[in-house]
């Protein structure tokens, strides 16, 4: 098992936004890595910082402190050019709402294109055209769409369209920011099957970026929750799901809503009370609480997830 | 019927065709719908973007745009048919005071420039006609009854002070300022986080019972669903396909296109394989329907879904669907086999 060649990394991200009094610090001293070919899943709520973990990776937020690194090499800060030119083809993002994040100006043909013709990864017309002709057919779309504006399409085709542009670089690692929450729920579980089509085929790896457990549950192989800009816990997703050990983690899980009323009603909703934590004196670290499995805690805290951990397995 | 157990109906919807005009075009939002509300109960329309289940709820409010006109039906509640008013000023009597909503987007639905107080006062004023010290004692009163704390120092705020779970709880409160009969929710928590969302639907349900409401959420999330319901009414492409009580679909749906709505679950899938999942788009609505408007993505459709429409099929006293199968001459389908799976194991909670 730990054999598994390491994609990505990220080592004490710092990702602080603004100066002086009305500085912000988005992402805390956060490190994780990422597994070629596992989809790694990232939940948390609204302002947690998980798109700007996303963004980090992508290189669009800069990066305050601490390192990333893509095949064992930096990718933030100052980097050598030919290295920039093949992260940036190698690094690709599926971005949330299909309805902004196309140039609705732009045809299907140039926006898929965009990426090759910016990084001249094509040797003439024929050979691009035919790129894109590829990258629509293996995200389901018909190759005659090319001619066509993005209004002419539905959400569901949009995002394929979305993910038709990232696909046409060539990627190796993929980041997915909500690819699917702004669609419906029909459409949604097409994009899902499309999505794990495509990783296969293209020995892609995923960063999941979700807010949905239900959804992260199903498409990761292992899974961060963040919470304020901290990673709280870190495992195999079907671990973590089985046995969340932070309170934020429980708190998360139990307030999914589960489509089956007497479950549902029946259920009670941990509320995550971030006070209950006593750091001024004994601060947090990351630690790894059986294999694969970490969770943000200070000594006394592990203590206690230990022994309650032990009351879940005997019960 | 006549017996205590009887429900009263507040609301009732008979044949609603809504059509909308568009560039030139007719779209038909509503094609022939109608449904009964009963007081005290809570009802669930669930359906996707484009099946009409909000135009539905906004011509009971009086609320469709412009160039939509309800084409044939009634819509009745109380003496009145709603379908038939015409001015601001008769829909003045209803809105707010008799039926109120609560919308999607809590960042958008309240007023920047105002505090919260005066905003939630404003409807106090204009439907209860309460003045000075009473309207504001009032105001307070709604504050903390949709559970907002330091209620006199939160009156003096302004929406940017307040998160988004916090928001919602303000639009809750103005649209039960006035003491309705009917509260409509429309996708309440859709744009809120899972921990703010199970708040806000505990919240809605405890004021479900202190105000005696009768309420309409409308949502596409099934989970929602299962915490709230009473019954649940299926849309697809502007009709309701399937009704019945919440355990009915949940647990005994009959309707091809409720079977894939749950079992396109995520939670119904297994890890590593294909997740069920709808083929095709909804219908083009500019077109007429001709027969079951699912039968094309419907991989159970018989001949007859293409050339007729299905009437309702009666399962139970409350549970109805609009599906061929149902027809004694139709021949036996079953769900798919996770789909039993999750029918037979919901079925013991209801027997245990």
């Amino acid at each position: 098992m730990a054999e598994k060649e390491i994609l990505v990394e990220v080592k004490n991200l710092n990702v602080t936004f603004g100066k002086g009094k009305s500085q912000f610090e988005a992402i805390k001293d956060v490190s994780f890595e990422i597994y070629k070919g596992e989809t790694f899943g990232l939940v948390g709520e609204s302002g947690s910082g998980k798109t700007t973990i996303g963004r980090a990776i992508m290189r669009i937020n800069e990066v305050t402190g601490g390192q990333i690194l893509f095949k064992g090499k930096q990718i933030n800060g100052k980097i050598p050019r030919d290295w920039d030119r093949e992260i940036t083809q190698k690094i690709q993002m599926i971005f949330q709402d299909p309805m902004a994040s196309l140039n609705e100006r732009a045809k299907v043909d140039y926006i898929i294109s965009e990426g090759l013709v910016n990084t001249k990864k094509f040797s003439n017309e024929i050979e691009r055209q035919e790129k894109v002709r590829n990258a629509l057919l293996q995200v389901g779309l018909l190759p005659e769409f090319a001619s066509r504006f993005p209004h002419e399409f539905s959400g569901g085709q949009r995002q394929r369209i979305g993910i038709a542009r990232a696909l046409v670089m060539e990627p190796e690692f993929v980041i997915a920011d909500e690819p699917i929450s702004a669609l419906d729920v029909s459409i949604r579980a097409q994009v899902l099957n499309l999505l794990s089509k495509l990783q296969q085929e293209n020995n892609l790896t995923y960063l999941f970026i979700a807010h949905d457990l239900s959804i992260v549950r199903f498409i990761t192989d292992r899974t961060a929750v963040i919470y304020k800009g901290n990673i709280v816990e870190l495992a195999e997703t079907e671990k973590l799901f089985n046995n969340p050990i932070h309170p934020y983690t429980r708190a998360l899980i139990s307030a999914v809503p589960e489509p089956n009323p007497h479950k549902e009603r029946n259920k009670t909703v941990e509320i995550y009370d971030p006070s209950q934590h006593n750091y001024e004196k004994n601060p947090p670290s990351f630690v790894e609480v059986e294999e694969g499995h970490f969770v943000l805690a200070n000594e006394e805290e592990i203590e206690r997830y230990r022994e309650t951990q032990k009351l879940g397995v005997s019960q | 019927m006549g017996e205590t157990q009887t429900k009263t109906k507040i609301l009732s919807i008979e044949n609603l065709i809504i059509k909308f005009k568009l560039r030139g075009q007719v779209l038909t939002a509503i094609r022939d719908i109608s449904l009964d509300l009963y007081k005290g109960e809570s009802l669930a329309i669930v359906g996707e973007s484009g099946s009409g289940k909000s135009v539905l709820v906004k011509s009971i409010m009086g609320l469709l745009d412009k160039n939509g006109y309800i084409d044939q039906g009634k819509i009745i509640y109380k003496d009145d048919d709603l379908s038939q008013f015409k001015t601001e000023k008769d829909w003045l009597k209803i809105r707010g005071k008799e039926i109120a909503m609560v919308t999607q987007d809590p960042m958008t639905s309240l007023n920047p420039l105002k505090t919260i107080g005066k905003q939630i006062e404003e409807a106090v004023l204009l439907h209860q006609g309460l003045t000075g010290n009473e309207a504001y004692e009032k105001v307070l009163q709604l504050l903390r009854d949709v559970g907002i704390y330091d209620v006199e120092k939160r009156y003096k705020q302004y929406p940017h002070e307040f998160s988004g779970g916090m928001r919602q709880r303000i639009v809750i409160a103005i649209a039960i300022a006035c003491n309705p009969k009917i509260l409509i929710c429309d996708e309440p928590t859709t744009a809120l986080d899972v921990t703010i969302q199970a708040q806000i639907l505990q919240l809605l349900k405890n004021l479900q019972e202190k105000y005696l409401l009768t309420t309409i959420y409308i949502t596409h999330d099934l989970g929602v669903v299962a915490k709230v319901a009473d019954r649940i009414a299926v849309m697809y492409a502007g009709d309701i396909i399937e009704v019945g009580k919440t355990d009915e679909i949940f647990f005994n749906a009959q309707h091809p296109y409720t079977w894939a709505l749950i079992s396109s679950l995520p939670q119904l899938g297994v890890k590593g394989e294909v997740l069920y999942s709808i083929k095709g788009t909804p219908p083009n609505l500019f077109k007429e329907i001709k027969g079951d408007a699912f039968a094309p993505r419907n991989p159970y459709a018989l001949k007859i879904d293409y050339v007729e429409r299905p009437p309702y099929f009666k399962l139970s006293e409350t549970h109805f669907a609009k599906t061929w199968l149902l027809h004694p001459s139709a021949p036996k389908v079953e769900p798919p086999e996770t789909l039993k799976k999750f029918f037979e194991e919901g079925r013991q909670y209801t027997n245990g």
